[in-house]
């Protein structure tokens, strides 16, 4: 385990060099100084960053109506939110993002284990705690939140994704272009 | 029969035994400040449906019902309480955050919704919990007000 840290803090301080250089990466997001400039800032980010993906994973797993791929997806998605450490964002901030993280974790593990349509109903409201996680984290990728009106006897539901073209994750290939742009994010 | 004779027997001496097993009781003097009824107004029909058709399950108090005391429905109860607390618990209701309070509101709705809660296993013996229509439709809409505030 040791190693294992020892050569991953090693590998990072390598990648935030780089990333340091003129033209490279922006980071995430403007951190305060005294909490932005740690390892674990980066780390976090990194983190952040696998759970957006790994939340787009369940999102074409629902389009796909493939409710195995679903459930693997969210168990993956609840293991990383469980590392996410929110020490390193603004102090005023930390609080909504661990009832965010706590929230999607449930969710989560829902998903994991629920047939499609229980699946869907989860996702719904993990979609909105994923974007409201990214309000405060900030995205490496632009994405695109998608709002279809049908869902849920027509309440409505959004979710998010890196195209902008319209795969509803709600009703498969039933419905599959039903939805709009919301916004642009990142 | 003879083994026949000496199964059954024994699956009788197994079933007499585990009677004696002890389980632990969810029950609980005080309802905390922090329950479903006393943090919300809650209308009190609306109050009894959900106190006889959830409660048991999704609270830190528990009516036993009179086939509580006997295995192996004990242990059923229990793990559906322990289960369903998980989930749930209308007793900390106020100590959960508001986006967790939405997020179960919305739980809520939809397994009353969709006729999953309260369990169907349940139901068979507590026929006082079983949610009608009517009910449902009251249920759903006090619940709606509810999320507007
Ligand atoms: C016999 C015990 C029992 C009763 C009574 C009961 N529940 Fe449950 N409930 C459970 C168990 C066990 C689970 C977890 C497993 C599951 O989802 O089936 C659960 C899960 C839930 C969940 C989470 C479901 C999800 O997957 O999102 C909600 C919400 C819920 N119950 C609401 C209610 C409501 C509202 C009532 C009353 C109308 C009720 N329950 C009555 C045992 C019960």
């Amino acid at each position: 385990m040791r190693v294992l840290q020892v050569s991953l803090g090693i590998a990072i301080l390598s990648f935030a060099s780089l990333s340091a250089m003129p033209g490279a990466s922006t980071p995430m997001q403007n951190r305060p100084e005294k909490n932005g400039n740690g390892i674990n800032a980066i780390v976090q980010d990194e983190i952040a960053t696998t759970i957006v993906n790994q939340y787009l994973d369940l999102k074409n797993a629902l389009v796909e109506s493939n409710s195995e791929k679903a459930a693997q997806a969210g168990g993956k998605l609840a293991k990383t939110l469980k590392k996410f450490d929110v020490s390193s964002y603004e102090q005023g901030q930390q609080q909504e993002l661990k009832e965010i993280v706590e929230d999607a974790i449930e969710h989560g593990e829902h998903i994991s284990k629920s047939k499609i349509g229980h699946q869907r109903e989860h996702f719904e409201i993990l979609s909105e705690d994923i974007v409201d996680m990214v309000a405060i984290t900030g995205t490496s990728q632009t994405l695109y939140q998608q709002y279809c009106p049908m869902y849920n006897e027509n309440k409505g539901g959004f979710w998010l994704s890196t195209e902008e073209e319209i795969k509803n994750p709600y009703f498969g290939s039933k419905m599959l272009t039903c939805g709009k742009v919301q916004k642009k994010i990142g | 029969m003879k083994y026949l004779k000496i199964s059954g027997l024994l699956i009788l001496v197994a079933l007499v035994g585990i009677q004696f097993i002890p389980t632990s009781l969810n029950q609980s003097e005080v309802v905390p400040p922090s329950d479903f009824m006393i943090s919300n107004e809650v209308p009190e029909h609306i109050e009894r449906k959900i106190r006889v058709s959830c409660y048991d399950c999704h609270s830190n108090n528990t009516e036993y019902p009179w086939y509580s005391t006997v295995q192996p429905m004990a242990w059923i109860l229990e793990d559906h309480i322990t289960e369903g607390k998980e989930e749930l618990n209308f007793s900390e209701w106020d100590d959960y955050s508001s986006r967790k309070k939405r997020s179960k509101l919305r739980s809520v709705k939809s397994q009353i919704e969709s006729n999953k809660m309260p369990l169907s296993s349940y139901t068979l013996l507590h026929r006082d919990a079983v949610i009608s229509e009517k009910e449902k439709k009251m249920l759903l809409e006090w619940l709606e007000t509810l999320e507007a505030r």
